[in-house]
């Protein structure tokens, strides 16, 4: 259980795994995340499921590399065991045909959204996605998210892939041009932030799914919580997904800078380490 | 019942045990002093985590065994959730019998070195102890007798590893690793099931890994507890959280034919007063994991935590008391507990408010937030307390706190953490659309044997109690175990 036996580079900091957890891949839905943790002293992190086979009982997560964990997740090979996996935790994403269904993915985000795209268009909607990175390396997904999409629209910073500026230019083209019954944001909290202030503008139901930090994941903790329409939610166990109109989306990005100072200490403590190691 | 009396009788009327009252008269027990539990300096435990409470020596548990007077009616075994044979086992300690002492005590215990550190006995067995009702004395010191044989025997090397029946093939599934799931894993490995215990996360053991800190009860003594359940056959499955990873009805498919919900208490309550969700402010189940399961504050480990200077902790109970004197052995300058009520009514227990007051602990009581403020950064930096004062007694007996008007004034804080109890956890009841539950979310169950509205699914614990002890859980765990039994029989017999 939990071996490794695939694993992809996206782009330089961008990795798929493939793993063997045969219970979350059959047990998965849209939505659904699962908490990780590498080595007896490892933190436990939270992961979308990016995708699940449930014939082969493997589950996809693709991490980026940001920190000691998911830095040491990279670093993993076929056959490397992940020390533990718990899930599938959350609520599933609330799939209906609704009629068109925008689908914004910023950076990493899209590896969460393409279950939801999966299932948007299985349950007959309309689906319109739009990828938004700050550089061509930095999109992923493409190939995959084109299969389940009736269109695909790509945004770079730098316009060095697709078109130049923000997630928000490439979902306000198509709100302008046809009528969009939901949209579904997930990214960095900043570009959802911005992306659910435009879909309010028009009136458009939109969810996002939250990257709160947790711990246990479980709703025993309480550190992953948030307001939403006023009241605090845990994103763990009420979440991952929640009306974005309603979601304080600048507590959010305040609670998840909450241990930066020691995040980027313990990243820069590991990165010397690992220099150290290959001189 | 009849039986158990009997059983009482029959043991009481041992050789050794009517030689043994015979060698010393009542009154020369009865006059004798209760020894004290020796402790750690507090200055100098305050700044680590090794135990406060050091244990009895040999000679100390001896001095205090001869001052039970082994009664023909041991009313202490009925104080005792788990209904341990108290006069046996102490009296095995005056023997020097120590081995046999401990055995006397996993008879009915599946955890003694854990609820001789943990268990409220002030209310329990030293409660209704002969010593308490009727000479009006300090009791028998029941817990720290309990300690000591159970830490006698773990140090001997040499562990009892209690007998089981002959397996009878029935697969049976205990949801949760906490003190109410080991206790019933424990007698129903006894019996003769196969038992495998689900656990949420990546160590076994509950609210006593992640709750209790190291210099209450220290992880390697669960450890050792849970290993011994291990060694007579129990299963343990980390990383599972039945309702998610498999439901109920996929285990049932796979053989299980009944089943333990002892998931505990998840959720904890915040008291939804402006700022409250400011960076630095967090639940005492989060302060307390980061710190107990996750080791935040050793350097080589991942999880980080926040090292507070002022650092404030909301509420009154054991948890309570637990954060804050965790908080002091972290470097705090300041560590206050703030509780609304008089310390007269705090929840925890007498010793541990003590312990909290000899390691420098502030108390502020009749004090309640109402506001949290904090730096640019968002992180906590100021609180805003009101002052209380005690009206008539509310539906708990308790005075009622009544918010004094104008009293307001604001206090720095770096961290508060919120110890204000905790509500069920959601996800068994969840996943359980025909489960009977209370509007607090707890599960109904059958008094007797904890049978729910589920016939195959027993449950006990905070998830049936709300919020309780160590040992109240484990006296579930084993009327469940029994329960269970009891259900299995009839259902196989048919």
């Amino acid at each position: 259980m939990n071996r490794i036996i695939a694993v992809e580079n996206l782009s330089e900091s961008v990795i798929k795994l493939e793993i063997e957890a045969p219970r979350i891949a059959k047990k998965r839905k849209a939505g659904h995340f699962v908490i990780v943790k590498l080595g007896l002293k490892g933190e436990r992190i939270p992961l979308t499921i990016s995708s699940a086979n449930v014939e082969k009982g493997t589950i996809t997560l693709i991490i980026q590399k940001v920190g000691v964990t998911s830095h040491k997740m990279a670093l993993l090979k076929v056959g490397d065991k992940i020390t533990d996996i718990v899930g599938p935790l959350g609520q599933a994403t609330h799939i209906e045909k609704v009629g068109t269904v925008l689908c914004a993915g910023g950076g990493v985000g899209t590896a969460p959204l393409l279950p939801i795209v999966e299932a948007m268009h299985k349950a007959g909607n309309r689906v319109i996605t739009v990828l938004a990175a700050r550089n061509k390396d930095l999109i992923i997904l493409e190939k995959e998210m084109r299969a389940f999409s009736d269109e695909v629209i790509v945004m770079t910073d730098d316009g060095s892939y697709g078109k130049q500026g923000l997630v928000t230019h490439g979902m306000e083209e198509v709100i302008k041009r046809e009528k969009v019954d939901k949209a579904i944001t997930i990214g960095p909290a900043i570009m959802m932030k911005f992306s659910s202030m435009l879909t309010k503008k028009y009136n458009i139901p939109t969810e996002a799914s939250l990257n709160a930090i947790m711990v246990d994941g479980t709703g025993m903790c309480g550190a992953c919580r948030v307001s939403v329409g006023g009241a605090t939610k845990f994103v763990c166990v009420d979440g991952p997904e929640f009306n974005a109109h309603e979601v304080n989306f600048d507590e959010l990005l305040s609670r998840l800078g909450g241990f930066k100072e020691q995040e980027y200490k313990a990243y820069q403590t590991y990165l010397e380490g690992l220099k150290k190691a290959t001189v | 019942m009849e039986n158990i009396i009997d059983y009482l009788k029959q043991e009481r009327s041992q050789e050794w045990r009517t030689e043994l009252r015979k060698s010393m008269k009542s009154k020369d027990r009865t006059t004798r002093v209760r020894i004290q539990m020796p402790e750690e300096n507090p200055v100098e435990r305050a700044k680590s985590n090794i135990e406060v409470n050091t244990g009895f020596s040999v000679q100390m548990a001896v001095e205090e065994a001869r001052r039970c007077l082994d009664c023909p009616d041991p009313t202490c075994i009925q104080g005792c959730p788990v209904n341990i044979n108290i006069p046996k086992f102490i009296k095995y300690i005056e023997k020097q019998d120590f081995k046999m002492a401990a055995r006397t005590l996993k008879e009915t215990n599946a955890l003694p070195a854990v609820c001789g550190r943990v268990c409220p006995q002030e209310i329990q067995c030293e409660n209704s102890c002969f010593y308490t009702q009727k000479l009006k004395k300090t009791p028998v010191a029941i817990g720290n007798l309990e300690r000591f044989a159970a830490d006698w025997e773990r140090n001997s090397g040499d562990m009892y590893i209690p007998e089981v029946a002959p397996s009878n093939g029935i697969k049976v599934a205990i949801i949760g690793s906490g003190p109410s799931g080991l206790a019933a894993a424990g007698d129903l490995i006894k019996l003769g099931y196969s038992v495998s215990v689900f656990e949420a996360l990546h160590e076994p053991g509950g609210v006593l890994k992640y709750g209790i800190p190291e210099f209450r009860l220290p992880n390697e003594i669960v450890d050792v507890e849970i290993d011994n359940l291990k060694k007579m056959g129990v299963e343990f499955i980390n990383n599972f959280i039945v309702g998610k990873t498999a439901t109920i009805e996929d285990l049932k498919e796979e053989g299980y034919q009944a089943f333990f919900a002892g998931s505990g208490a998840g959720l904890p309550n915040f008291m939804n007063i402006p700022g409250e969700n400011y960076n630095g402010i967090m639940s005492s189940n989060e302060y307390l994991t980061r710190v107990n399961l996750m080791n935040a504050a050793k350097e080589d480990y991942d999880t980080p935590v926040f090292l507070g200077k002022n650092v404030a902790v909301i509420g009154g109970g054991n948890t309570a008391m637990d954060s804050v004197r965790t908080a002091k052995r972290l470097g705090a300058d300041k560590a206050m507990i703030i509780y609304r009520r008089s310390i007269e009514e705090m929840p925890a227990r007498n010793e541990e408010i003590k312990h909290a007051q000899e390691e420098g602990i502030e108390f502020l009581n009749l004090n309640s937030p109402i506001e949290y403020f904090a730096d640019k950064k968002g992180h906590v930096n100021k609180m805003r307390l009101q002052k209380m004062e005690l009206g008539e007694p509310d539906a708990s007996g308790r005075r009622r706190p009544i918010p004094i008007e104008g009293s307001e004034y604001d206090i720095e804080t770096d961290l508060v953490i919120v110890s204000v109890g905790v509500s069920p956890n959601p996800l068994i009841p969840q996943s359980l659309p025909g489960l009977n539950v209370s509007r607090w979310g707890t599960i109904i169950v059958d008094e007797n044997e904890m049978q729910s509205s589920i016939p195959e699914l027993f449950a006990g614990g905070d998830i049936v109690r709300g919020g309780a002890t160590v040992i109240l859980a484990m006296g579930d765990g084993r009327n469940a175990a029994a329960g269970i039994h009891k259900y299995l029989q009839n259902k196989n017999k048919k």
